[in-house]
């Protein structure tokens, strides 16, 4: 079982969701999303200035073998991209949860944020998912 | 749930992920597919292929059947334990599979055919063999191990049997040698030195437990991808198939057109294309600029659509994407790769990437 920290937000699509508490969240896929893809060679991220949606794709993870779409699991304007992906995708397998961040996004509905899951949820969609 | 190898709870005890594959279950990696590349590039490592199969040929006239059957000529192997790669194709001159065959004594032939294959390659031998009295017997109680790298020999000789370890340490590539139901092989499927090793099922379990003890590097389907698409290798079911020419595939070396009287299978369908300058090419492709080749996508040169690949990855020698494609005759130099609906930049280049641990394109 991979680790899941409570104090993030989840999308059933193994995105993680940290609300920065300033009207912007900071979006990256979760442990167990890095593990099913294995060794990440290459991250394509949306540009700064870039309106995402929700639910929608907006940035694609490639590991060796395959490439993975990554959705937004909330609405907004893009603010920042970890562009220190680009020479080091490997920080997303290394270190999900922190530096290997995706996007930061400007919340244009704060409430979507109550429709994602909490730690508790995103576990037992996991844990269904190794069984 | 799919079939297992004889490996399958070791490969689990050695922390496996498990994917299908072909009807099987089978290891993609035991953690790092990029650092099970560099183990075999660089030191060894060894992959479970109990899932392909060994076809024993036997009878009288077994070597005239095989020059009947295969697009290269067994007539090339005089000497017991000489291998030959080739295709089997079919009267369309499509390839049904591409296999390694050995030359065992006159009235024996040992063949590995690929696991996905295996059916159909058993039925269409069985279906041609009774013409030149041939026995075909499929050996489901061997399992086999390939172990390679620059120090696979070296790691996996002391752990054979000891009448075996003397034959098999004086290998030439491409030979192999047997003792008992022991077979060792000095071939592989990633460019680099190393063996197959093929031995009762009995045995595979403490054999794999050996040679990881000794240090080799527990390899899964991953790491074998990226290995033979650096090694400019083949891929059956994605660079050629029943409905590809071998001329289209990169294989014109592997069909021997001489003697011009030996009438192999597919030989009438294929020699009319012969030197036709329009077949398509099969070339190497590095990316030049950033993304992933991936199998399917579409290559261009300015707005003309003029190929696809066949197989695409990423490369972690050259720490690039590299791809094998099919392309129009006269395609050179540069092209332009679709990816996600952008066009991206890439160079041909002639296969192989990289053999016996050295890049061999220029980038």
């Amino acid at each position: 079982m991979s680790n899941v920290p409570n104090d993030l937000k989840y999308a059933t699509s193994h995105e993680w969701v940290r609300d920065e508490e300033d009207g912007t969240v900071v979006i990256g896929i979760t442990e167990h999303a890095q593990e099913l893809l294995g060794d990440l060679v290459f991250v394509e991220l949306p540009e700064v200035g870039d309106t995402v949606d929700a639910g929608n794709e907006c940035a694609v993870v490639e590991s060796v073998k395959a490439a993975s779409d990554v959705y937004s699991p909330v609405s907004g304007e893009v603010i920042a991209v970890n562009e220190a992906l680009a020479d080091a995708p490997e920080t997303v397998n290394q270190d999900a949860f922190g530096d290997g961040w995706l996007f930061q996004v400007k919340l244009s509905d704060p409430a979507q944020l109550e429709d994602l899951l909490d730690a508790e949820a995103y576990t037992e969609i996991v844990e269904s998912e190794e069984h | 749930m799919g079939n297992r190898t004889i490996l399958f709870d070791i490969h689990n005890a050695m922390g496996a992920r498990i994917v299908p594959f072909g009807g099987w279950d089978m290891p993609l990696h035991y953690g790092s597919q990029l650092e099970e590349h560099h183990a075999v590039r660089r030191d060894a490592g060894m992959f479970d292929v109990c899932h392909m199969t060994v076809v024993d040929l036997t009878g009288e006239r077994v070597r005239d059947f095989l020059r009947h059957l295969l697009a290269n000529d067994v007539a090339r192997l005089k000497e017991p334990g000489k291998a030959l790669y080739s295709c089997m194709l079919n009267p369309e001159g499509g390839v049904i599979d591409d296999l390694i065959v050995y030359f065992m004594n006159e009235t024996w032939f040992r063949m590995v055919v690929n696991a996905g294959t295996t059916e159909k390659d058993v039925a269409w031998l069985s279906k041609q063999a009774p013409a030149f009295g041939v026995d075909v017997k499929p050996r489901k109680d061997l399992a086999m191990i390939a172990v390679q790298g620059p120090n696979a020999r070296m790691k996996a000789l002391p752990l054979l049997p000891e009448n075996l370890s003397a034959s098999a340490a004086d290998l030439k590539p491409f030979y192999a040698a047997t003792k008992g139901d022991w077979f060792v092989g000095r071939t592989g499927y990633t460019g680099e030195d190393g063996f197959e090793v093929v031995l009762p099922e009995s045995k595979a379990v403490a054999f794999w437990q050996a040679l990881a003890d000794a240090g080799v590097q527990p390899s899964g389907l991953g790491a074998r991808d990226t290995l033979r698409l650096e090694a400019g290798m083949n891929l059956y079911g994605s660079d050629m198939d029943e409905s590809i020419s071998p001329l289209e595939a990169g294989l014109n070396w592997t069909i021997a057109w001489e003697p011009a009287e030996r009438q192999f299978i597919g030989r009438e369908a294929i020699e009319v294309n012969r030197e036709n300058p329009s077949n398509r090419c099969f070339v190497g492709l590095v990316l030049t600029g950033r993304g992933v080749l991936r199998d399917h996508q579409k290559i261009f040169v300015g707005d003309r659509e003029v190929g696809e690949i066949t197989s695409g990855g990423f490369s972690p020698t050259l720490e690039k994407s590299i791809a094998l494609a099919r392309v129009e005759a006269g395609v050179m130099e540069h092209c332009d790769v679709e990816i996600r609906g952008k066009r991206v930049a890439a160079k041909v280049v002639a296969p192989p990437f990289v053999r016996n641990g050295k890049i061999r394109v220029e980038l």
